[in-house]
Formats: structure tokens, C-alpha cells, sequence
């Protein structure tokens, strides 16, 4: 063990990043969405990867070979299924680990990059799932990819030419099918895994927020022995810092806490997967378990439930660049959160009631423009989707303005709880 | 995640040492045990999906051959599993020369266990007269070649018919059993297979056997 | 806790069918674990529908072993091309000529109850009515202007639309009020209702033919995750208990 220790770090990599890592111990469990993600994406790329076993990535084989899994390949329903479910509870548990930040201002100084990384991570995200979607060659696939990538003729100048070029063809064809099964099933997951990577390097260098967010570093030799911590911390912290006796170590600690979180997510996962897959017509669309037609519309076309909330700002913009920019503008305006935002008090528990309202409504908000987005049009809903998409925005207006002089409760020097 | 490491790190340091260490070790290992059997569990479909799918146990279904019209010295060619079956029609000449030059066989009786009970004998087939083989050399798996007429007597003197295996030179007799001093181990394969009928025969299934 | 859940049941908004028509559907209750009735529904399939729709990716080897046929009745009762049992239920109707026939190839069926949901299969074939002007002399009220001709008529007859009139605003005006056997099936409207009720069924199985494996399976797995759960559980309590 000494001798691969000497000249590979397992151990020392191991404790200083999951065994003696410091962790506050008030991390709620909005805190087990990071983790829960991990396992998601594990899963994502296990199932994946045993998926392309079987699939058959051309446009005249692709749904017979979905089907050829359902039925024919020994437990290929069990893979397929967790690899469905799975897309569907990657971005259940990305969207609560985003307003968890949001909530506990975690995107604020220092942690303006870990927060960029991650909406990095979101956006690789839905590239990957939107190319998933396209590959079971279903109606919704084929009309779905129609939509999505007509988005960039919306670009003046070279956006019908890039059209054909993404596509490969005059249509959306067997050739823009095979390169989106290359893009999805090696060249995006190897980009996510290598952000998740810069992700966790980047929290672990600042260290992990809390709901309280107060500091549990403190300037070195300003503690005495009774206030550090009696927990095993890795030496990597301690010499950089005094830590205040508010935390626990990642393990055991902190990893029981999340398998318990765990625990509770699988029972929830599992039955979807084994109960109810197509979750309503929500997680597995109606509509593709038809095959690609390039010359027959469905009646309604829409994306899956993890995009509805975009493309309900993309349909109230009465504009096509318009729309197209307010959709990208939406994901941009969540990037720089950590400038719009210029308050000094991370988390919402010591912030002005203002604020705490501003968030609830902003998730309401998105959540209505999901379902918006995700059911058939109707006139009401015209207006509706365009105030609902001023309220997205004004959310962020709002925080930039009262932020500046935001009056504040103090915010404690130790954790409370 | 192994019981060893949770007890080496636990709660070194801390002021109150929790007072009863056993409850802890049991659930901690009973936790290990129910999450190893979860994992195991897991396992299970992605083990299973590399089996057989339906659509190949379909491809390699047992398929029935019609030997009705197959003439006296005539040898015939199916599919099964996507590997050629020879089924040969051997003349009684035929079957009387296999005795001749059992000494240039390396197992005359087929003794090493690789094919149905029925072919333990020297014409190796249930009925003498229809030799059902699988045409595949037991050396590397090329096709020998069917030769007869005198054709054989080339490679093995005063044998008139054999099989040949061009790739590296095997040579077996009209049983399907392997001569010496050839690269190839053992005799060449005889698949399971039945009579349904007297001009019927169905490669795939033994009598008796599922 | 609490707030998760809450947040949750919003990200999932009740289910809705996104199928065309706006026609009310008839609930569908079928029974995926009545053999009898799936056994019934896939000779009526085969009698009926196979002549035009394929399932071209369900096999009759699995639909046998699925629904208690033994392979022998099966192959010589259920199927009528030259197929082996371990093929695809396909028919040999060239899609070209199909689709000059009924204007477009009648699509496959093996899906079709994930496509549309039982409940309008259901309603679907019990809405024929009798339309001369239509190319085969019926039309029906969930699919408006179909192309396909009342395959089960000879089990229901045609009905007609029956119309009631009624004095709205002081003139009379003719209203639909349902449909109204013209009696030359072979069967009661009861005994028709339930035929159809057996044909769904038999969609809906192989519309997913793993769904009572997979419900079976899945409740051992909810047992095991809730035994997990409550270990995982005290475990991390055990640890938590010298924090504070």
C-alpha cells in the first residue's frame, strides 16, 4: 500500500477531499442534491453505456432497437427504464440543488466560479438530454429536434445555412441522428464529467456554504483550542486555517446524512421506474412511442417537462430572434447571479422578507412557465406566458435594485442549530 | 465504504466517546450487508442483458431439415445457430470402408465427450445412413471442404472421401472423425438433432432432452 | 421535509393526455392479469385486425408465453402466415398498395396503446356510425374522417347516429345523442362492449409487455429500499448522536 501510496495519492486524495473534508453540520437536506446528481450521472452513464449494447443508431433501425431492448433483450426494460427515469431525476434534483444555492446564496463571493461551473454543467446537461431525446427516433424525437434546431435559423445572416450544417442534410435525417448519438453518448458526458470534476475542485477550495452561511474558517491563530474543531480534519485545511468547532467530517458524517437522502430519492425513483415510467406522459412522452414521421406533425409538440419552462419564454416573445435571444437571455441571467446580486448576507434566513418573497415567487414563476410551456397552447396563455416571462426577469431586476442597501438581520458568528 | 474504516474514523477526537460501541458495529454491518445485497441486486440487469436476447434464441431456433430428397452420396447443407450442418447420405460402400482405416484416426470411438450419446461408435449418427455433422474444423473454426471420388485419397492414401479443412490442412473421414498428425484436437462436432419423422430430421433437440 | 414535497408535486403536474379529438372517452377498465380476457383480445386482434395492422415488434413466442398459450394452439389457432413462432406478428400487405387503398398505411399496433392511451381505443371502436358519403360508409365520432373501414362490423353491425329534436329558441334544432345499433352483428351491445374491452386489453399488453413483470419485481424492490431506508436511517442517528 506504501508503495503505490508513494507514487499515487489514493489515500491522501481520499481523506483530504471525502474523508476529513470539513463540513458545517447544519447542512439541511437541501444539501443532498450534489450528491444525489453524482449518482444520477453514474447511473446515466452505467445505463448508457449498456443502452448502446443494443441500440441501433441509424434512422431505419433506432426505434425498432428501443423497442428490440423493451422486449427482447433480458431485463432491457430495467436499463432503458432507469436510464429514462434517470434523465427526468437529473434534472428534478439539478433544479432543487440550483434554488438550494439560490436560497443560502450560494453563488455569492467566493463561490462566483463554483456557481459558473455549474451552470456550465445545466447547460452541458440539457444539450446531452436533449440529444437522448432525439435517439429513440419517436415523433417527439424527430419534431422535437425539428423545433429545437430550427431555434438557430433565428440567427440573421448564417442561420439557415447552420441549420443544414447541424442537421447534415436538408432535414432533420439518419445523419443528424448519428451525430447526435456520437455528441451523446461520448463527446457531452466526457465534458460534463470533466466540469463535475472542476466543480467539486472549485467547492473544495472555498468550502462548502451552510444555511446560515457563516464562515466556519477563521484567520489562523485567531481560535483558541476550545473553539477548533475535536474532529480529524485534514492537515490541508488546518494549516490554511482555524476551524471552528461547527463542523463535521464529510465522512462518516455527511455521507450518512445523504444516503439517508439517498435512500428516500431511490424509493421515490424506483417507482416511478417500476410503476409508472411514462409518469403521465411527462417523463416518456405519448407521442413517441410513434415512429419518426417526417411528413405528419403531432397535434401538440412540446419539449420534455425539464425544458417547458424556456420554451414558454420562447413562445411569448411575439418575435422569432427575439424569442430565441429571451430564452438564451433567461439561462445567462442565472449565470451571472453571483453580480446581480450585490448583498453582502448569503443566506435568505437573515435577509429582508423582500427578498425571501422575490425567491418564492421567481420558483412559482418557474414552475407556471413549465406548465405553460408543456401543455397545448391557448389564447390566455399567450398573455399569461408574457407576464410570467417579465416576472422571471423582474426577479432578477428586482434583486440587482434592493441588494445594494438591503437591510439586513446580523447574521451570527457561529452556526445556530 | 468497508465497517474497517468507519470504526478507524470514528468519532476519533470527539470529547463525549459514544458509550455503547456495539450498537454502532451492528448497524453498521447490517447496513453493509442489506447495501451489498442492493448492489448485487443492481447488478442483476446489466449481467442478464448479455445473454442470448429473444431475437437471437429465435435466429438460433431449432430448424427441421427435410432428408427425403437427399440422394445416396449426397450431402446436404443447413443453417442452424448461423453455423453450416452437413447432413450426408452415406452409400452402404460407404459405411462398410470407415473400419478400414480406424488406425489413422486419432479416436476411432469418439471417446472425448463433445457430442450426443448416440455418436459414441464408429458412424457416429443415429441412423447409419444419415451423418448430421456441425461443418465447423475443431481447430479454429474454418469450414473444411467436402471430398469425394477418389478427391481425398490426395491427402490421406485409400481414402476415396473425407473432409478437408483448407485453412490448416485437418483432414477427417466420412464420420466426421479427426486423422493423426493433423492440427485439429477432436472430431468434428455432431449437434444435437432427432427424427420427427422417417424424412425428417430436427437439428437443435435430443430425443428426451429439453 | 415537508417543503421538498410540496415542491416536488408542483415540479408534476397531474397527467394529461395530449391525444387528438375532443371527443369524451369511455373509461377503458381492463385487467392485465385476466388471461381469459388477453387471450380473447389477441384472437380478435388476429382475426380482425392483423389482415391491415401489424405489431411488427411484439413476437408470437412471448405473446404466447405471456398470455398461457401453449405453442402448439397457438401457432395453429393464432397465426395464419407461414411464420415460425419466434416471429414478429407482421401481415404481408405491401405499405405502397396500403396506402393507395386507405389514403395512408395503416400503422402499426403493436404501441398504439401508448401512443392514445386504452381509453380511446376503447371509445375509438365503439364509435363507428353509418356515413355514406365516407369511401367505406362509415365515420366515427373520435376520429373525425377516418380511413379505415369498421373492421369489427361484422361483430357489431353499424350503428347509426341517433338524433333527438329539440325546441331551442323557438326552432327545432336536431341534436346527436349518441349511437344506435341497427342490429345485424352477432352480438349485443353488452357482449360488443366487452369483446372491444378484451381487444384493449391485449393492446395494452403489448403496448409494454414487461408491466406486470416489472410491477412484480417492483414491489420487492420498495420493500427492500423501505428495510434500507430505516437501517440507513438509525445508522446515521447512531453517528449523529455524539455531534452537538
Amino acid at each position: 500500500m506504501d508503495w503505490i501510496e508513494y507514487r499515487l495519492p489514493i489515500m491522501r486524495v481520499a481523506n483530504q477531499h471525502a474523508i476529513q473534508y470539513p463540513a458545517p453540520r447544519n447542512m439541511n437536506f437541501w444539501y443532498m442534491f450534489g450528491f444525489l446528481a453524482t449518482i444520477v450521472l453514474v447511473n446515466q452513464i452505467v445505463t448508457g453505456i449498456w443502452l448502446t449494447m443494443s441500440y441501433n443508431p441509424t434512422a431505419e433501425g433506432a426505434f425498432a432497437s428501443v423497442e428490440y431492448i423493451m422486449r427482447d433483450v433480458d431485463y432491457g426494460w430495467i436499463l432503458r427504464y432507469m436510464h429514462s427515469t434517470g434523465a427526468s431525476a437529473f434534472f428534478i434534483v439539478v433544479y432543487l440543488h440550483m434554488f438550494r444555492g439560490m436560497i443560502y446564496g450560494s453563488y455569492q463571493k467566493p463561490r462566483e466560479l463554483l456557481w459558473l461551473f455549474g451552470m456550465f454543467i445545466y447547460l452541458a446537461l440539457m444539450a446531452e438530454a436533449f440529444m437522448g431525446y432525439v435517439l429513440p427516433w419517436g415523433q417527439m424525437s424527430y419534431w422535437g429536434a425539428q423545433v429545437i434546431v430550427s431555434l438557430f435559423s433565428a440567427i440573421p445572416v448564417i442561420g439557415p445555412d447552420l441549420v443544414i450544417w447541424i442537421q447534415g442534410d436538408y432535414v432533420i435525417s439518419g445523419a443528424t441522428l448519428n451525430r447526435f448519438f456520437a455528441l451523446h453518448v461520448i463527446a457531452l458526458p466526457l465534458v460534463i464529467v470533466i466540469l463535475v470534476f472542476l466543480h467539486i475542485v472549485a467547492l473544495h477550495e472555498v468550502g462548502s456554504n451552510n444555511p446560515d452561511g457563516t464562515d466556519v474558517k477563521r484567520k489562523k491563530g485567531s481560535l483558541s483550542e476550545e473553539e477548533k474543531t475535536k474532529f480529524k480534519i485534514h492537515e490541508y485545511y488546518t494549516n490554511k486555517y482555524d476551524i471552528v468547532d461547527d463542523i463535521v467530517p464529510f465522512f462518516p458524517h455527511i455521507v450518512l446524512k445523504d444516503l439517508v437522502g439517498f435512500a428516500f430519492f431511490l424509493l421515490a425513483f424506483c417507482y416511478v421506474m417500476f410503476f409508472n415510467p411514462e409518469m403521465g406522459g411527462y417523463f416518456l412522452e405519448h407521442p413517441n412511442f410513434e415512429i419518426a414521421n417526417p411528413l405528419k406533425t403531432p397535434p401538440h409538440i412540446f419539449p420534455v417537462w425539464y425544458f417547458t419552462p424556456f420554451y414558454a419564454i420562447l413562445k411569448a416573445v411575439p418575435d422569432k430572434l427575439g424569442g430565441v435571444i429571451a430564452m438564451f437571455a433567461a439561462i445567462i441571467a442565472l449565470a451571472l447571479l453571483p453580480w446581480i446580486d450585490r448583498g453582502k448576507v448569503k443566506s435568505w434566513r437573515y435577509r429582508c422578507g423582500l427578498h425571501k418573497w422575490n425567491l418564492l415567487v421567481f420558483a412559482a414563476v418557474f414552475v407556471f412557465l413549465g406548465y405553460l410551456g408543456g401543455t397545448p397552447q391557448e389564447n390566455w396563455k399567450i398573455t399569461a406566458s408574457q407576464i410570467a416571462t417579465i416576472m422571471y426577469f423582474g426577479f432578477f431586476g428586482l434583486l440587482f435594485i434592493y441588494s445594494k442597501n438591503e437591510k439586513c438581520k446580523p447574521v451570527p458568528a457561529r452556526i445556530t442549530e | 465504504m468497508s465497517n474497517v474504516s468507519l470504526d478507524a474514523h470514528d468519532s476519533s477526537g470527539t470529547e463525549n466517546q459514544p458509550k455503547d460501541n456495539s450498537r454502532r458495529r451492528f448497524l453498521t454491518v447490517a447496513t453493509s450487508v442489506v447495501g451489498g445485497v442492493g448492489v448485487v441486486g443492481a447488478a442483476v440487469p446489466f449481467i442478464g442483458s448479455w445473454n442470448p436476447s429473444v431475437k437471437a434464441k429465435a435466429a438460433g431456433a431449432d430448424v427441421e431439415a427435410d432428408i427425403s430428397k437427399i440422394e445416396p452420396g449426397q450431402l446436404i447443407r443447413v443453417i442452424w445457430r448461423s453455423k453450416p450442418v452437413w447432413i450426408a447420405r452415406r452409400t452402404p460402400e460407404l459405411l462398410a470402408s470407415l473400419a478400414d482405416d480406424e488406425d489413422k484416426l486419432k479416436d476411432p470411438n469418439s471417446e472425448e465427450a463433445q457430442q450426443p450419446e448416440f455418436a459414441k461408435n464408429r458412424y457416429r449418427s443415429l441412423k447409419e445412413e444419415f451423418l448430421v455433422l456441425v461443418g465447423i474444423c475443431t481447430h479454429l473454426g474454418c469450414s473444411p471442404q467436402h471430398l469425394k471420388d477418389g478427391a481425398f485419397a490426395e491427402y490421406v492414401e485409400g481414402v476415396q472421401e473425407g473432409f478437408f479443412c483448407p485453412c490448416h490442412g485437418s483432414k477427417f473421414d466420412m464420420a466426421g472423425r479427426v486423422f493423426q498428425n493433423v492440427p485439429a484436437p477432436l472430431n468434428l462436432v455432431v449437434p444435437p438433432y432427432m427424427y420427427l419423422d422417417d424424412n425428417t430430421i430436427l437439428i437443435g433437440s435430443e430425443e428426451g432432452a429439453a | 421535509m415537508r417543503k421538498l414535497l410540496v415542491l416536488l408535486s408542483l415540479l408534476m403536474p397531474v397527467s394529461v393526455f395530449a391525444a387528438g379529438g375532443n371527443a369524451h372517452l369511455d373509461k377503458a377498465d381492463y385487467d392485465l392479469t385476466d388471461k381469459a380476457s388477453l387471450q380473447n383480445g389477441a384472437k380478435l386482434f388476429m382475426n380482425y385486425c392483423l389482415g391491415c395492422h401489424q405489431m411488427q415488434y411484439q413476437r408470437y413466442q412471448r405473446t404466447f408465453a405471456d398470455l398461457d398459450i401453449p405453442v402448439d394452439l397457438g401457432s395453429e389457432y393464432l397465426m395464419f402466415t407461414q411464420e415460425k413462432p419466434g416471429e414478429h406478428i407482421t401481415n404481408a400487405m405491401p405499405a405502397e398498395s396500403a396506402a393507395k387503398w386507405f389514403g395512408a398505411p395503416p400503422p402499426d399496433l403493436t404501441l398504439v396503446a401508448r401512443v392514445r392511451g386504452a381509453d380511446w381505443i376503447y371509445t375509438y371502436l365503439r364509435s363507428f356510425y353509418k356515413d355514406d358519403s365516407r369511401p367505406f360508409g362509415v365515420n366515427n365520432l373520435v376520429f373525425p374522417e377516418v380511413g379505415m373501414p369498421h373492421a369489427l362490423q361484422e361483430l357489431q353491425g353499424i350503428p347509426t347516429k341517433a338524433t333527438e329534436e329539440h325546441m331551442v329558441d323557438g326552432e327545432m334544432v336536431e341534436r346527436h345523442v349518441g349511437l344506435k345499433s341497427d342490429g345485424t352483428g352477432v352480438m349485443s351491445t353488452e357482449e360488443y362492449d366487452a369483446a372491444v374491452l378484451d381487444l384493449v386489453n391485449y393492446m395494452v399488453y403489448t403496448g409494454e409487455p414487461s408491466r406486470l413483470q416489472s410491477e412484480s419485481i417492483g414491489r420487492y424492490v420498495m420493500l427492500f429500499l423501505l428495510v434500507l431506508l430505516v437501517l440507513v436511517y438509525l445508522l446515521k442517528k447512531e453517528y449523529w448522536r455524539d455531534v452537538h
